[in-house]
């Protein structure tokens, strides 16, 4: 029975750790599929946690937070359209600028405000997005089985994670059953014939990264106001580059890349677990080596043990139309 | 198409980049003018900060060594069109090697361990970044993500090692043990004071020279060798290089092992020159701003010396700025940095157009001497 708990636990830990990566993948997975690379997820969280942390604290309103979050986010992917779709720059330089901009933008501006090092204070719980308890969890919890599955892990997540759940399906119906996901998925394989076809290449990726900043601005209010209850400075740790991994895993489609994301997430929660416990055979493992089993893990399936992963045609080529 | 019209050097190599500096330092003005300080008053400090006396001369010359050795490491792998953002991890592992012949060559004099902490040190490196070249070369994983996760990696590794297994006994601080005497990089006002001349104390060391002998190398090799040659070729584009006989995946591991064993030589003036012990984050993200060096530098030594040159002073007028205005943290640089980054970089091209119209009308006027 503990082990039972002990894994439903861990499942309930994968929901949650999961949520960021999994919003922030799909953001990647937008961008991509429209032919732009972002490397910049890991900046876009990190302004979005910032955003959404302060609106909260100096509003009382999470939603607000979400809301302006949001909207930063968009900015930064429209600076980031703006150099590589415009400009046709470099879209890894262009991502990691915003990353480092955004690393060093929001301490300084946290700091102005609120001269605690570059944090946030802590958030009050009415600031915050809490766990929302679903219907019947309660009364369901001593139903064996069905009971500590749907009270213990399914009910009692917050938002956004709800959320970031529910756009799967949802990303995955706009890219496969809409027009503007055909015309989407086409600027990122042969933007000639789209832009042949009279439809503009520019506008759909602008608006593909602009999806993509949406996408990060709410990845970036579960970490700083569902996940946590403050903006930490680099609060992020590597999560937007784990995200572009899931999503490079997950051969840019959603399913599989929310796959790769409950996978990662899921080894975060084992080395949250494992820290400290004695296994059998081979004994205590040292901290610093569980703490880098994401990363490890990363790279051992991106060595090609998924099988060939095969970006989209024009992913990271500037279009020049001619003239 | 219209024909390709051509600007002059001083323009592509000079005024671009400079005019993409000042919209970064614009940028980064509205940046302080916005929590509340002067842009003047700054500026004014981190110049002040950065040359105006004899400390923070070498103190900017100190921190530049780190990002020559950086820049060029990603500069390295540029020419191969490889992106490698593991500077980083490279420079951390690199710093192992160096430290680990550091720690244990007592009794050799210091012209003994100087060459053997450098092979130490760029073989360290160079092997760290051999791993992500190894699969981008012969299992087509991305070089970005392989490099990234390296950099957490190595970090892990480092920690790990300075806590449980080269931590100085009786210490609770996760770093070595002291170097041996010998093995100290001599510093520079030292070396003066030598021979008579008094220059003010300041980290700078013998590893800024070494910095610059290494800018020569990499311009002798990219440009005069053989597998220069091969390195640019494949980057350019390999499939002409297969129909050359060149080999890509040769050139993608030849090019990332020197590129991770320059970023490994940061060790040498960081815990040469300074700590004297491997201490835990001494890389402190000079990986990163090996970036930023590397794109404003345009990927050529004498470029990337300018460019170090600049973040050299950023960094140390950055601290002179945090003393005299405490709003403005060293993340304030990072920001600058990042707005270098975007402008010098993804934005290279933006005021190429109006440029281009400018002197290409001047030119005409003048009756066209192309």
């Amino acid at each position: 029975m503990d082990f039972l708990i002990t894994i439903l636990n861990m499942l309930d830990g994968t929901f949650r750790v999961g949520t960021p990566l999994i919003l922030a993948a799909l953001a990647g997975l937008c961008s991509e599929r429209g032919g732009v690379i972002d490397i910049g997820l890991e900046g876009k969280m990190l302004g979005g946690a910032f955003v959404a942390a302060t609106v909260a604290y100096m509003t009382g309103s999470a939603w607000l937070g979400l809301f302006c979050a949001i909207a930063a986010c968009v900015l930064l992917s429209l600076v980031h359209g703006y150099a590589s779709i415009t400009h046709h720059g470099n879209q890894v330089v262009s991502g990691m600028a915003i990353n480092i901009i955004v690393a060093g933008l929001a301490p300084t501006i946290g700091n102005a405000i609120f001269h605690i090092n570059g944090d946030t204070p802590p958030l009050p719980h009415d600031a915050r997005f809490t766990a929302i308890t679903l219907p019947f969890a309660d009364s369901l919890a001593n139903v064996p089985v069905i009971g500590p599955v749907y009270s213990g892990v399914i009910s009692g997540h917050s938002f956004t994670t709800y959320l970031a759940f529910a756009l799967v399906p949802f990303v995955s119906w706009m890219l496969y059953k809409t027009r503007f996901g055909l015309r989407l998925r086409a600027v990122g394989e042969n933007p000639e014939a789209v832009d042949t076809a009279g439809v503009s290449v520019q506008w759909l990726r602008y608006r593909a990264v602009m999806i993509a900043g949406v996408l990060c601005g709410i990845a970036g209010t579960s970490l700083s106001t569902s996940l946590g209850a403050s903006f930490i400075r680099d609060m992020t740790a590597g999560k937007g580059y784990l995200a572009l991994a899931a999503m490079i895993f997950g051969k840019w489609r959603p399913k599989t890349t929310l796959l790769a994301c409950l996978i990662f997430a899921f080894t975060d929660t084992l080395q949250a677990r494992l820290q400290g416990v004695d296994l059998p055979l081979v004994g205590e493992i040292p901290v610093q080596f569980i703490i880098m089993l994401p990363y490890a893990l990363t790279v051992f399936l991106l060595a090609g043990f998924v099988g060939k992963v095969i970006a989209p045609t024009a992913d990271g080529e500037p279009y020049i139309k001619e003239h | 198409m219209a024909a390709p019209k051509k600007l002059p050097v001083w323009v592509n190599a000079g005024l671009i980049p400079l005019i993409n500096l000042l919209a970064a330092f614009a940028v980064s003005a509205v940046v302080i003018l916005a929590v509340g300080e002067s842009p003047v008053e700054a500026a004014g400090h981190i110049v002040y900060g950065a040359f105006g006396f004899g400390e923070g001369i070498g103190y900017t010359l100190y921190y530049a060594t780190n990002f020559i050795f950086t820049g060029l490491a990603v500069a390295m792998a540029f020419h191969c069109f490889l992106f490698n953002i593991g500077g980083e991890g490279q420079a951390y592992i690199g710093g192992l090697g160096i430290g680990l012949v550091c720690l244990y060559s007592g009794g050799l004099p210091f012209w003994a361990i100087l060459p053997l902490a450098i092979i130490g040190g760029a073989l360290f490196g160079g092997l760290w970044a051999l791993i992500p070249a190894y699969l981008q070369a012969k299992r087509g994983s991305h070089i970005v993500i392989t490099t990234i996760m390296f950099n957490f990696i190595a970090s892990s590794v480092m920690t790990f090692l300075l806590v449980d297994w080269l931590k100085k006994p009786g210490s609770q601080l996760p770093e070595t043990d002291h170097f041996v005497d010998a093995s100290f990089m001599p510093k520079v006002h030292e070396m003066f004071a030598s021979v008579g001349l008094d220059v003010a104390r300041s980290p700078l060391n013998f590893s800024f020279l070494i910095a610059l002998l290494c800018c020569v190398a990499v311009w002798i090799f990219i440009w005069r060798t053989r597998w220069g040659f091969e390195i640019r070729a494949s980057g350019k584009n390999p499939r002409a290089a297969v129909y050359g006989g060149i080999s890509p995946s040769k050139a993608i591991i030849l090019s990332m092992f020197i590129s991770g064993a320059l970023a490994g030589l940061v060790g040498l003036n960081e815990l040469m020159g300074v700590q004297h012990r491997v201490v835990v984050n001494f890389t402190n993200g000079y990986g990163f701003v090996g970036i930023a060096i590397a794109l404003m530098g345009r990927n050529h030594p004498l470029g990337i010396i300018f460019a170090s040159l600049l973040m050299g002073a950023l960094y140390q007028g950055g601290a002179e700025l945090a003393f005299e205005m405490p709003t403005l943290t060293s993340d304030m640089i990072w920001t600058i940095q990042g707005f270098v980054i975007l402008f010098t970089g993804a934005l290279e091209h933006m005021f190429r157009p109006q440029l281009e119209a400018l002197f290409l009308k001047r030119d005409s006027k003048e009756g066209g001497d192309e």
